[in-house]
C-alpha cells in the first residue's frame, strides 16, 4: 500500500513538473501576450494542482491534507482572477504594447 | 522518496527562474507580470516539495500565506495600467 502511494506521488510530481516545464517553454517561445497567459495558466493551475496531488499522500494526518487542497483551491481562484485581469489590462494597452 | 521531491523542488524552481528570461525581454509589461505570476506559483510548488522532503510541516501554512498573496502584486499592476494615480503621470503624460 505504502509503495502504490508512493509511486502515485512520484507520477503525480512528475506531471505537475512537467507541466511547470511546459508553462514556462511556452512563456519564452509563444509570440504574443494571449498565448504567454495561455501558457501560464496551465502551469499555474495543472502545475501546482498535480504537486499538491502528488504531496497528499504525503502529508501527516487531515487537517495538513486539507490545507494543501485549500492552497491548490485558492491558487485556481487567484488564477482565474488574474488571467482575467492581465487579459483586460493587455486588451487595453492594444497591440503597441 | 525524499530525494526524488528535493530534485524535483530544485528542477521546478530552476524551471520557473528560466522564465524570468521574460522580464528582461518583455515586450509588453504584462509580459513581465506573468513572469512574476509563473515565480510566484512555482515558488510555492518547490517550496511544497521542499517542505514535504525535509518533514516541515509549518511550510504549508507559509505556502498558504504566499498563494493569499500572490494575488495581490498582479492587482497592484493592473489598477497602475488602467488607471495610473494622478500623483505618478500629470495631466500633460495622459495620451
Amino acid at each position: 500500500m505504502s509503495a502504490a502511494l508512493d509511486l502515485f506521488t512520484v507520477v503525480a510530481v512528475a506531471a505537475g513538473a512537467f507541466f511547470f516545464l511546459a508553462g514556462t517553454v511556452g512563456l519564452l517561445r509563444f509570440p504574443d501576450v494571449f498565448t504567454h497567459l495561455h501558457a501560464l495558466s496551465k502551469a499555474d493551475n495543472l502545475g501546482l494542482g498535480l504537486v499538491v496531488l502528488g504531496l497528499l499522500p504525503q502529508a501527516n494526518g487531515l487537517l495538513a491534507g486539507l490545507k494543501l487542497v485549500a492552497i491548490w483551491l485558492l491558487a485556481l481562484l487567484v488564477g482565474a482572477v488574474v488571467s482575467q485581469l492581465i487579459a483586460r489590462a493587455a486588451r487595453r494597452a492594444g497591440p503597441r504594447a | 522518496m525524499a530525494e526524488f521531491l528535493f530534485a524535483t523542488s530544485g528542477f521546478v524552481l530552476a524551471t520557473v527562474a528560466l522564465g524570468l528570461v521574460r522580464i528582461l525581454r518583455g515586450p509588453a509589461d504584462a509580459d513581465r507580470m506573468m513572469a512574476a505570476q509563473l515565480l510566484g506559483s512555482g515558488g510555492i510548488a518547490a517550496l511544497l516539495l521542499l517542505g514535504a522532503a525535509a518533514g516541515v510541516d509549518s511550510v504549508i501554512d507559509l505556502s498558504l500565506a504566499l498563494v493569499l498573496l500572490a494575488a495581490f502584486a498582479t492587482v497592484a499592476f493592473v489598477r497602475f495600467t488602467a488607471a495610473p494615480p494622478s500623483g505618478a503621470a500629470g495631466p500633460d503624460d495622459a495620451l
